[in-house]
């Protein structure tokens, strides 16, 4: 076979990995992954467990329905895949609410929700399915860091903007009850903007993302 | 083996559950005594936090085991019931018990030489399930602090419940309408939460959460629905 002499990073390798970054995102290009981009962007440390648990998810279930590509019946292969994501989901939330219980108990029910997470689906039928492990591991690492930087991204803007923290941490001031016993930002009459909170505010910040990203990669304009 | 044959279609699925059953079992299994560790570890640092005693995950039970006297169960009519293990009760599945079935848990605690009475409570939010405890001076009427959780409720409105200026309020507040130890039904007033804000010096009422009005009414109905339960054992004892 030619694919295995092809070197571990070659050209074509190496693009798995970045063309979801930008030219080919899952969120802001294929719109793909939405609702947990809606859902759990409020703050950014949620977020960032997300994007590393769909990381997992994503490499792991990619790189077995690849190995086992030729081995699975065409008929029942939807069915394969997806019992393939959720015995992995339901490991990453079993070994999460053993080892960090706190991160379970803010994540709840987004890691079960994960499954439903159409990018994990849509690279199993788009790529592992006919792609060797190790192109499908790029593969997958391209996707989630793609649908992660998204994710962090908005998480970021909503949490400065919605709370004034970054991590949990007071990053503008600290807002008292009253405007004399504020300090920072807070102190000159800033009031968080409690809108940035809720859900319809990550899709315009999704929506912002993607003219930004247009403005600047005039590839992705359609004709 | 021909890959679309029904055999080989059946083998498969066959084979690649039973292979993902077992080791999701195994992993179910050797992660469970962590994992409830936990849950138990979380359950101990809520009830120390209502008497102000604020400890990591991993050094409650240490610390639990120093401030916490007394754990009891209450039948109904306030007597105690010595067959049940009260830190074992999930008040979730008690409270859908009838209420002559259910046994009540009431953890007595003592710091700095003053004695407290920690109550856990159980009820409804707007979108799901609240709980929380709440603690009680020696005299049964004072209440010394309280810490509220929920599954589901509004973040940013409802989901104010947790945070501390919200449970500070409870501090200080009384159960009883008179402090005289009359614990009868008449005198039980409970601490409700008071749309608008309660006025100053309300010895019974605490502000309630604006745009959180469900969840904040949720908090008034389960405190003073759980703590209805106890008024026959703070007059006997």
């Amino acid at each position: 076979m030619a694919e295995e002499k092809e070197p571990l990073f070659s050209k074509k390798n190496r693009a798995l990995l970045s063309d979801p970054l930008n030219d080919n995102n899952p969120i802001t290009v294929q719109v793909l992954g939405i609702c947990s981009a809606l859902a759990i962007t409020v703050q950014l440390k949620p977020a960032v467990v997300m994007a590393i648990a769909v990381l997992f998810v994503v490499c792991a279930s990619n790189v077995i329905v690849s190995l086992l590509r030729n081995l699975i019946p065409n008929r029942i292969r939807i069915i394969v895949q997806l019992l393939i994501v959720a015995s992995l989901v339901i490991i990453v939330d079993q070994v999460l609410k053993a080892y960090a219980y706190d991160v379970s108990k803010e994540l709840s029910v987004f890691v079960g929700l994960i499954i439903t997470n159409c990018i994990v689906m849509g690279r199993l039928e788009a790529f592992a399915l006919g792609n060797g492990p190790w192109k499908a591991f790029l593969d997958g690492i391209g996707n989630a860091a793609g649908y992660g930087f998204i994710l962090i991204l908005v998480a970021f803007f909503r949490e400065l903007l919605g709370s004034g923290k970054l991590f949990g941490m007071e990053v503008l001031g600290h807002k008292a009850k009253t405007i004399a016993d504020s300090t920072g930002l807070y102190a000159l009459g800033y009031e968080n903007n409690g809108f940035m909170l809720l859900s319809p505010m990550a899709l315009i910040t999704v929506g912002i993302i993607i003219w930004v990203q247009r403005y600047k990669n005039r590839k992705l304009i359609e004709k | 083996m021909d890959r679309n044959s029904n055999s080989y279609t059946f083998i498969f699925a066959i084979a690649m559950v039973v292979v993902i059953a077992s080791v999701l079992a195994f992993l179910a299994t050797a992660l469970k005594p962590m994992q409830d560790a936990n849950v138990r570890n979380e359950k101990m640092q809520n009830i120390l936090s209502t008497i102000g005693v604020k400890v990591d995950r991993d050094q409650a039970p240490a610390e639990f085991d120093k401030y916490i006297k007394e754990q009891i169960s209450l039948k109904e009519d306030g007597s105690i019931d010595k067959e049940v293990p009260a830190f074992d009760i999930d008040l979730k599945k008690e409270i859908k018990k009838k209420p002559g079935d259910q046994r009540y848990p009431v953890y007595t605690a003592e710091k700095d030489g003053k004695k407290f009475y920690i109550i856990p409570l159980y009820g409804a939010g707007l979108w799901d399930d609240i709980w929380g405890y709440v603690a009680l001076e020696g005299d049964k009427n004072t209440v010394a602090g309280a810490v509220f959780d929920h599954k589901g409720e509004t973040p940013g409105l409802g989901a104010e419940i947790t945070q501390q200026w919200f449970e500070d309020q409870f501090i200080g507040k009384q159960i009883l309408k008179e402090a005289n130890g009359d614990y009868t039904t008449n005198n039980f007033v409970s601490v409700k939460t008071i749309k608008g804000g309660a006025p100053a010096g309300d010895k019974h009422g605490v502000d309630a959460i604006s745009g959180g009005t469900i969840t904040s009414d949720g908090v008034s109905k389960m405190v003073s629905e759980r703590l209805a339960h106890y008024l026959p054992y703070f007059k006997q004892y």
